[in-house]
Parts: structure tokens; sequence; C-alpha cells
């Protein structure tokens, strides 16, 4: 508690970790590249310098507040620090701009465009450096690194995986993973996080749009979209649409309109999802095995287990992920001949995630010796195919997804945020479904920012003890807790982002604490206005049961192994 | 694939230091005292005994210059180019033992693993500029002509 001035007016503060968080309180966006506040403080690009009234220069990220402070944040010293500041970062910086993929929302290039950078003076005698595009989900280009360590603390703070260090010293330092190996090389989980947090183009998305105009310039092909429940609350950010609002309606326009011959809505095969791993979870309850079921949705997590918790790979639900489930269904309905019309189907499916290009590749996401998803594309690459088309989103009417895939319940969508799997099959466990019993769910302990959330359920007489878990690092907690036997749980679900899909590698960067709360939000909205709202009443998937699915639930809805 | 005794030896020094972060240099320089080199595998392997990222132990043992991920020779000739050194001309004495071991900027170490060479920044031994050190032993004022000479003479000893 106190109060400091800030350019000469004055500013009351209470818990605020540091000085740069009150000057950005009081409606002054001091410049940074380096400052996140869900990661350590790191003070590397000192952009956030000000200046105190005895002259004195500090980095207003690393100062605690402190009462009576006098604080000047634009002083001319300030100013010519800051520019000559990002002068020298552009100096060892490629600055091929206009042919960047980051171009447009790299923090470099609008902080020199807003600072007034118009020149720099010194010339770039950084070697170049081989880019990596081992990865399916992220490719890592050196040459456009700062040296901020914004991806090496995302990969070691919020997600425990550490892929990612500085090497070297001075001039020579480099972020890279050890040994400079490739990133398919090391324990990488693809979430993604490292690009979100990446404030240039050092870490950017591995973009697979070519491959989908390609598709929807071919006569020949039928092409295919599922659409993820947390890409319909991300993709208005683009679009200036308020934060959150659910554009699904406008999604389906602008796929017809692209080209794309159908569109599902992945929350169609998140009932699926729920419904077979519903079933799972009671078996393995009743017979007593294979528990704490881990959920396996999540591919990063996935990854997680089988390389770092080999000995629970038993315990991960067979189930495929809802993308894998929608994608072996319509590609099993298109191997028929007569629904296939002599046209091939290419399978597209957009999603939040950077870690879903790995998993459509991993050899259980084949089926008949066929990939089922053929290409992976995230909302930012989406929102780069319409801006591409030229096409005015935000004045798009609604459409609805298509028949048969194209309905999900209220329990498919909260998919996208952290504890929405669980939710989903609780209301699949019971019986009722007015709106007391599912308000009871809600309040149980399953929703909430939490990264880790543990509650019991009751069902038939038994207590089910559950965690919800977001967030890598939180749960390698969980995991060592079950490992050394301190803890029970019946069932784990586990999202690698922190809140879940809606915060995933795919979604737009740059979505602070207000767009957090408006996507979970925007989720939630979209399920309360649902009619069915439990998986089990979706009519849709139930017909499925006795059509398509018949004799053939095993094979294109579970993974045969990890 | 390092030898089985190497992981041996590894796990004699991370028990003598104990199983934390704070024990990687320590246990580093042990390995590098043993091997006259850190290898990769066993940076690896101490990165997940004790408990950190292969990264951050790749990060630490890059930053300083003393680390090597390189078998390095019998005899080590660290080639002084402090101030001191650099003005009395040690340029010339690293291009002759370049020239006369066939090694450059990129190449450190003969293919015979006899001699590796290095340049270092300061002994802390100006006065005797230009200074050259082999493995443990100083040699002052030296010469292009004289450290050639030092180097046939280590042949003959080394073989």
């Amino acid at each position: 508690m106190g109060t400091m001035t800030i350019d000469g007016r004055k500013v009351q503060f209470t818990d605020e970790k540091n000085v740069l968080s009150v000057i950005r309180n009081a409606g002054i966006d001091i410049p940074t590249l380096c400052y996140h506040s869900e990661v350590s403080t790191f003070g590397a690009c000192r952009l956030c310098t000000v200046e105190d009234d005895r002259g004195r220069t500090f980095a207003s990220c690393s100062e605690e507040p402190r009462d009576g402070m006098v604080i000047f944040t634009n002083t001319g010293r300030i100013k010519r620090h800051r520019k000559l500041i990002l002068e020298l970062l552009l100096a060892a910086h490629c600055r091929d701009c206009t042919t960047c993929v980051k171009s447009g929302e790299c923090n470099l290039q609008m902080l020199a465009h807003r600072l007034g950078v118009t020149q720099v003076r010194f010339a770039n005698t950084r070697e170049i450096h081989e880019v990596d595009t081992s990865s399916p989900s992220i490719v890592r280009d050196p040459n456009k690194c700062i040296l901020c360590g914004d991806c090496i603390r995302a990969c070691d703070e919020l997600q425990g995986i550490g892929a990612l260090g500085f090497a070297f010293r001075g001039t020579d330092a480099m972020v890279m993973p050890a040994f400079n190996k490739k990133i398919a090389q090391t324990l990488c989980v693809n979430c993604g996080q490292c690009r979100v947090y990446c404030p240039t183009g050092a870490i950017s998305i591995h973009t697979n749009t070519d491959e989908v105009w390609e598709a929807l310039g071919d006569p020949d092909i039928r092409v295919v979209a599922q659409v993820a429940p947390a890409v319909r609350v991300a993709v208005g950010d683009a679009f200036g649409i308020e934060r959150g609002k659910s554009v699904m309606g406008k999604i389906v326009n602008v796929l017809h309109r692209l080209g794309f011959d159908e569109v599902y809505d992945t929350a169609f095969s998140a009932d699926l999802t729920v419904m077979e791993e519903s079933a799972e979870f009671l078996n393995r309850v009743e017979a007593g095995i294979k528990l704490p079921l881990l959920t396996s949705c999540c591919p990063s997590w996935v990854k997680f287990v089988t390389d770092q918790y080999p000995e629970f790979k038993e315990n991960l639900s067979t189930c495929r992920s809802p993308q894998g489930m929608m994608s072996a269904l319509v590609k099993e309905w298109y191997r028929d001949p007569k629904n296939a019309k002599g046209k091939r189907t290419v399978m597209v499916s957009i999603m939040p995630c950077t870690a879903k290009k790995m998993e459509a590749k991993r050899p259980n996401s084949f089926t008949k010796g066929e990939q089922d998803t053929d290409i992976v594309i995230t909302t930012t690459e989406l929102i780069r195919m319409i801006r591409n088309s030229g096409i005015d989103f935000a004045g798009l009417t609604p459409e609805a997804s298509d028949v048969p895939f194209g309905f999900g319940s209220g329990g498919g969508v909260i998919f996208g945020v952290t504890g929405g799997v669980t939710e989903a099959v609780l209301r699949r466990l019971i019986p009722e479904h007015d709106k007391v019993a599912l308000d009871a769910i809600a309040e149980c302990g399953v929703r909430g920012d939490d990264a880790i959330k543990s509650f019991q359920f009751e069902y038939n007489g038994r207590t089910l003890k559950i965690c919800v878990v977001s967030g890598l690092i939180h749960a390698r907690q969980v995991m060592e807790q079950v490992k050394a036997g301190e803890v029970q749980y019946d069932l784990i679900e586990v999202m690698a982002c922190r809140r879940g899909c809606i915060m995933g590698g795919g979604q737009p960067p740059r979505a602070g604490n207000r767009t957090k709360a408006a996507r979970a939000k925007g989720i939630y909205n979209a399920d309360n206005v649902a009619i069915i709202k439990k998986p089990d009443e979706n009519p849709m998937v139930m017909s499925l049961y006795e059509g398509l699915l018949k004799g053939k639930a095993h094979e294109l809805l579970h993974n045969k192994e990890y | 694939m390092l030898d089985q005794s190497y992981y041996r030896k590894a796990d004699e020094i991370i028990a003598h230091y104990g199983r934390k972060a704070s024990s990687l240099i320590p246990i580093m320089q042990d390995i590098q005292g043993e091997y006259r080199y850190l290898p990769g595998e066993l940076l690896t392997y101490v990165a997940a005994e004790i408990g950190i990222s292969e990264a951050k132990a790749y990060s630490v043992a890059t930053f300083y210059e003393n680390f090597s991920f390189e078998a390095k020779g019998k005899y080590i000739i660290k080639v002084c180019d402090g101030t001191a050194c650099h003005v009395k001309k040690s340029g010339p004495i690293l291009e002759a033992l370049h020239k006369t071991l066939g090694l450059s900027k990129k190449k450190h170490t003969t293919d015979d693993m006899l001699f590796t060479v290095e340049t270092v920044s300061c002994l802390g031994a100006c006065g005797l500029a230009p200074t050259v050190m082999v493995n443990e032993d100083v040699y002052p004022r030296m010469t292009p002509e004289s450290v050639v000479e030092l180097v046939e003479k280590l042949r003959g000893e080394g073989n």
C-alpha cells in the first residue's frame, strides 16, 4: 500500500509486485519485450527503464514499489535509451519484416514502429544460423531471436519441460536445445507456449495453410473441416469482434466461402469422447484397475506421459481425442464408394493447438493404414487464411454446421476450457438433466482458474476422487504425488496449457487477463445457450452407434497403443 | 555410446557432491578432470540425475570457456592473448602453432590426440609476455620459433 508520483501525478498502489505494474495500471503502456506476469521477472530487455527524481534509472520490472517514489517514464533520456536499445536489438536481428510470418503481430516490429526507430546505425555482424523445421508444430529461427529468454521461461516455468536454454556467452549467446539438437529430438511436447511467449518470429507456428489452399483448389478433392471449441472464441480477436464472443456461425460461413465442402463441429466428436471415456472410466472403477484414468484429449499431455512417465501409459484413456474421432468417422463414411462419389476426402482440422499437428502424425492416428487427419491448422493460421481471402469476416451472417457431424452438445463445447472434459463426463454419469443437477456439477469444484483442482463426486454410493490440472508443471507435481502414493485419484484430467485449449499454443497471442477470462466465459456461454447439454442426449451421436459405428466403435474411436 | 565405466565414474562423482542442482559445476569439473573433456552423454546423464533439464546443464557448460565437449590432446597448449601478450606479438605464436600442427580456429586438437591448442585471455603472468602454458607448466617470452621447438620436444616425449 502506498502512493507514488508518476509523471507528476499521484498514483495509489496496493500489492503490485513491481513498479512496472503500477505504471501500467496508471494507464501508461511502458514497452517491454521480456516481461510476462505469469513467468519470473528476467530484466533482460531494459525497455521498461524509468527515471526517478534523483536521476537514477532502473528497470521498472525489477523494482518493488515504495511509498513516496517519484517516477518519470518519458524523459528525453529515457526515450533516447529505449530507442537505442531497440536499435541495438534490431542491429543483430534479421530484418526481412515484410516476408516474416510474424509480421503484423511481432512485438519487436510494433515497438520499433511505436518508438519511431526509423534507422539502424549499426552493421549486422551475426552469423546466419540454420532454421529448425524438424517439429511439426513449431519453427525455430535463431536469426530472429533477441535473447529475451521468454520461451525458455515459458517452457521451464509453465510446462516444466525445459527443452530450450541459453547456450554460449556474450556475442555468441543463443537460445537452443541442449547440444543444438533439433526440437523434434528433445522432450518438447509441441504445446507451442514458447511461440505464444516469443515476441518476435524466432519461434512461430509450423504453418500448413499452403496444403489447405492446394486441396481447396483441387476439384477432385472433397475438403472437410472440423472446428474445435476453443477456436470459436478466439478468431474474433483479429477482426475487431468483442473478446471471447463465440463466432462459430461466422467461421462456418467463411469456411464454406473459402471452398470447404463440409464443415463439422469438433464438439460433436467431443460428445463421442465423453460416451467412450465415461464407459471406460466406469469399467475401470468397477474392476478397480488402471486407476487413475488419465485423459487422452491433449496430445502434449499424452507425449508428456509417454516420454516422462511411461509407467503410467496403461492409465491413459484409450479414447482417441475429439480430433482423432471426428477424422476417423468422416474418413470411414467416405470409404464407402456410395458416399465418396469418386472424390478423395481431405480432412482439415482447425485447432487452437500446435500439438494437434503432431497428434495427427502419431502412428495411432491412422485407421486402415490411412492418416485420419490430413492437415491441421491453428486458429492463427485460419485467421491468416481469412485475411488472405479478403472476406469481411465481422460482417458475415452466421451459418449452421453441416450434418451429420456438425451438432455438438454443450458438454462437447466446454472441452475448450480446463475442467470441461471432466464436467462433460460427470454430466454423462448422472441420470438427471435438469438445471439444478447440472448446476450442482458446475459448482462441484470442476470449474475455475486454479491450476490444480481436486474434488470428490458422489456416484452410485461411491466417492469418486477427481483432479483437474492445467499447465504441465502442475501435472508433474500431481504425477509425483500419485507416484509416491501420497494421493489417490480415480480420474485425472490434464490440459497442457494453463486454462485449457482456449489458451492453446495456436491461439492468437498476447491475450491479457481480460481476454483469458472472456474466452472461458465465451465457452461457458455457448454451453448456457445449448438446448442439449448432455453428450448422451445428442441424438446425432446416439444414432451413430446404431449406424456407422456399429461394430466399429473400437477401431474408429480408440487408440490401439501409445 | 560411452562405455559403462564412464557412467559408474559419474555416479561416484554425483554421490560425492550430492544430487542437487547446485552440484552441477563441481560434478562437471571432476568429470572433465577425469577424462580431460566433458562427454556430452555424461552431461545429459548428470542433468537427469540431479534433476535439471538437459538444456540448463548445456547452458552452464557452454557459458564457461573451461568446459569442453571435445576430447582434448595429451598436451593442452594455452597461448595467452591477453593485452600484454597480444602487444608482445602472441598472434604469430598462435599462427606458428596452427601451421606446424595443422590446426585452425575451428580445429583445436591434432588427429593423433597429442596436442590441443587454445587461446586464453590472461594467464596472469604479464611480466613474462608473451606466455604459453602447456598443461600445468608456464613457458615465458616465447617466439614463433621457440614454440615450434617446444612442440617438437614434446612430440619426442609424447611418443
